[in-house]
């Protein structure tokens, strides 16, 4: 993280539209080329699967520290709330940060891993959200449960863009800084 | 919640998002399709699981320290909302917006169907 947020980090590819080199799943395993031997893909590789095994374990912590500090209202997990849309904002500021960099290699998948479908994955939830609702509805609290739902997927696309908008904002200005493009 | 039930959880959380990981690698590796039905798979199995655990543990039947290390921390790992978010984003961002909406309100409808599937499951022990 520190040479990525010191700005140490030449921008190696400027690429004209970003949005076309990235997959929509983060995981996809479009640059895996084999550096030496067979190729294995991400999820069989251990240095790959301890990545996302610490992250995972941090996220998971932090999910739950932020669950035993913020209580329910009303029946409505406000916590869990907070930390999809909070993880959402993350996710896109750093794919989208990690994507104008370069291709998912090197220390941009290490990143990835660790930082995305490591930590995010493990602090967002998307059983609790689901189970909650279920319950609220089960419970007679179909306004309440139907409204939780809608506006933590709303929402969570909305903390998406702007977390993409704000890695790319970031990246434009940090071009401009180094004197370049256009 | 004492300190050694915090570290459970939360390795049961690192365990659950390698088991995210796995799962959504060889899904895609048996999959043509652009959709990204991984993630969707993950959420909904994830929020079935969930749901039986809950109902178990509010019957008495799982004790509150185990939903806490296998509902909260593996299967809260397991779930990810904001590579689902991002997913949908991305269709959107691609105009494949029938996608898109499957992938956001189609998935919260079928998870939480799959929860109130599981709780009822979990009602029958």
């Amino acid at each position: 993280m520190d040479d990525y947020t010191s700005h140490h980090t030449p921008n190696r590819a400027r690429r004209s539209d970003p949005e076309d080199m990235l997959p929509i799943d983060p995981d996809t395993n479009v640059s895996d080329a084999p550096v030496s031997g067979p190729a294995r893909p991400i999820h069989l590789r251990w240095r790959y699967i301890s990545l996302v095994a610490v992250g995972g374990t941090v996220g998971s912590a932090a999910r739950e520290a932020v669950s035993l500090a913020i209580p329910p209202m009303a029946g409505i997990p406000v916590a869990i709330f907070l930390i999809n849309i909070a993880g959402a904002l993350f996710l896109g500021a750093l794919l989208e940060s990690l994507a104008r960099r370069g291709p998912d290699e090197g220390r941009r998948r290490t990143l990835r891993l660790l930082l995305g479908t490591g930590f995010a994955g493990g602090f967002t939830t998307y059983s609790a959200l689901a189970t909650d609702t279920g319950f609220l509805l089960a419970g007679g609290q179909l306004w309440d449960g139907a409204g939780y739902a809608v506006v933590t997927v709303v929402v969570g696309a909305v903390a998406t863009l702007t977390g993409i908008g704000l890695a790319a904002g970031h990246h434009r200005r940090q071009l401009a800084a180094a004197g370049g493009d256009r | 919640m004492t300190p050694l039930l915090f570290l459970g959880l939360s390795a049961a959380g690192g365990i659950g998002s390698v088991l995210r990981l796995i799962v959504d690698g060889t899904i895609k590796a048996h999959t043509r399709t652009t959709f990204p039905i991984g993630t969707m798979i993950i959420n909904v199995t994830g929020a079935l699981l969930l749901g039986f655990v809950t109902e178990i543990m509010l019957r008495d039947i799982l004790p509150d320290a185990w939903r806490l290390i296998i509902g909260t921390g593996l299967l809260g790992g397991y779930t990810t909302f904001s590579t689902a978010s991002f997913e949908s984003v991305r269709l959107i961002q691609q105009h494949r917006y029938l996608s898109a909406l499957v992938n956001s309100l189609g998935m919260l409808s079928l998870s939480i169907a799959a929860a109130l599937t599981g709780a009822v499951l979990g009602g029958l022990l």
